[in-house]
């Protein structure tokens, strides 16, 4: 086979490595250090950030992509995958993290959004892309777009699982729903989603996604890693949850154990046991900034 | 005939997929019982470095190494191949491997994902076959009791990608990935059933 008969950047490329971390944990990490602790606990990829969401909640003002020196000085750190968030619609901060060589890009909700109308053409980059969503519709125009990866958004950086739940079990619904309607109705239905017609008739065939659906926003211990995966989620990630936690390594380890033996509630009463504190948390119903509600 | 496949983390569905596409009953296997009466082991893709730390967590990785080591037929992809390996190069410091397999690896070897490609490839016995490469490990040198069953020639070399050594199978790729089972078929048709 002569090497140009190799093709880069495609979508099942783009789709393989999301697949490859299946039944895994990615974790938040601002410095060297937690991507290393991270990286020993069995974290399957890390997400290089300056600030974990409960800071950015807590300081308010503009939060945009990570220094690149930062983003390297992980890359050299660890040897698993490195994610780095791009804000929604800013897709000259994609480009530098594409430049930068990252291994996922993650067009999120946790950064100040840079464009009210419109999120970033992701099929004209080679680096895949994950996002989140709130409900099927969202999923779908995401993946539209050419997302790789959909993680339900939760409520990042409050600790509190609730969001996620919601958005799993609305995504969860309106996929069944979809499975149960004639052909004939699917036209008004994706008309309802605001959702592309092939992407809706595809999921009303397969029940599924048509790419990786994973977890994220409020997870904080490991009982909830078990709930999220229990209730349909492929894999977590886990921002403010471990690294505001009393003992981060303990509660890294631990939540990679749940995640993989999610279904088998001796093991998760094992590793939750003796933890310390988890974050601290917030009710939702008090939040000033509601972070899921960025992005359309 | 029952074959296990890993089922710590990674692309498993995909794998189990495949064998239940060839009218093969399969068990995911996360204890050490789970071992026990299996025709062959799958080793899916995945994170070699977390696969590793769940193997030693779930307490696996010793009797996988005595079954490999009594002659348990296995076949693993990327994550897999790494961990069957005799030697990870680029790997973590303390990264481990069961040495079933006699090749070197290198972990990330044609590079991160943006390097990941698609190709097709030419099997022994099989003729062309989709090979989807994802962060995908580098076979570099390998023992001369190893027979190669593909290569690809990456502009930089030519390098083996799906290998054999007796009952121990490596591939480099995700035939997972597609819906063409026939390494899988390859592979199911070597096992004798106990």
């Amino acid at each position: 086979m002569s090497p140009e008969s190799s093709s880069t950047g495609s979508q099942l490329v783009k789709r393989g490595l999301a697949d490859m971390l299946r039944g895994g944990v990615i974790m938040d990490v601002v410095n060297p250090e937690q991507a290393k602790i991270a990286e020993d606990a069995g974290a399957v990829a890390v997400m290089a950030l300056e600030r974990v969401p409960s800071d950015i909640r807590r300081d308010g003002g503009v939060a945009r992509m990570s220094d690149p020196h930062m983003i390297q000085e992980i890359q050299a750190t660890v040897t698993i995958p490195v994610m780095a968030k791009a804000r929604i619609g800013h897709f000259a901060e994609a480009q530098i993290l594409q430049a930068l060589h990252v291994d996922y890009i993650d067009e999120s909700e946790v950064l100040t959004p840079a464009d009210e109308e419109n999120h970033i053409d992701k099929w004209d980059f080679t680096v895949p892309f994950v996002c989140g969503a709130t409900n099927l519709g969202e999923a779908l125009r995401r993946i539209g777009e050419g997302a790789c990866l959909i993680r339900s958004k939760g409520e990042a950086g409050t600790g509190n699982v609730v969001e996620a739940v919601r958005h799993l079990r609305t995504i969860n619904a309106q996929m069944r729903r979809l499975q149960s309607a004639d052909a004939s109705e699917l036209f008004a239905l994706a008309k309802d989603l605001g959702a592309p017609l092939p992407l809706v008739r595809e999921v009303a065939e397969t029940g599924h996604l048509p790419v990786p659906m994973f977890c994220a926003g409020g997870i904080s211990t490991p009982a909830d890693a078990s709930l999220v995966l229990q209730l349909g989620a492929e894999a977590v990630f886990v921002g403010s949850g471990i690294f505001k936690s009393e003992d981060p390594t303990r509660m890294a380890h631990a939540i990679v154990e749940a995640t993989t033996h999610f279904r088998d509630a001796d093991v998760v009463a094992k590793v939750s046991t003796g933890l310390g504190a988890a974050m601290r948390g917030a009710e939702t119903a008090t939040l000033e900034q509601r972070l899921a509600e960025r992005g359309w | 005939m029952r074959v296990g496949v890993l089922a710590l983390q990674g692309d498993v569905r995909e794998h189990t997929a495949s064998l239940t596409a060839l009218g093969v009953e399969t068990v995911p296997v996360r204890r050490p019982e789970h071992l026990e009466n299996l025709a062959g082991l799958i080793m899916p893709g995945g994170e070699s470095t977390a696969i590793a730390h769940l193997l030693t967590t779930s307490g696996v990785r010793e009797p996988l190494a005595r079954a490999l080591e009594a002659g348990l037929s296995v076949l693993g992809t990327c994550a897999g191949l790494i961990l069957l390996s005799r030697e990870v190069l680029d790997g973590r410091s303390d990264q481990w491997s069961f040495a079933a397999l006699d090749v070197a690896v290198r972990r990330n070897g044609y590079g991160r994902q943006l390097a990941s490609f698609e190709t097709t490839l030419e099997v022994v016995g099989l003729g062309a076959v989709p090979g989807v490469f994802i962060r995908a490990p580098k076979i570099e040198s390998w023992g001369s009791d190893v027979e190669v069953l593909a290569t690809h020639d990456h502009g930089d070399g030519v390098f083996p990608v799906l290998v054999r050594e007796g009952a121990v199978w490596g591939c480099a790729f995700h035939p997972e990935l597609t819906a063409d089972t026939r390494i899988h078929e390859l592979f199911v048709s070597s096992l004798v059933d106990r």
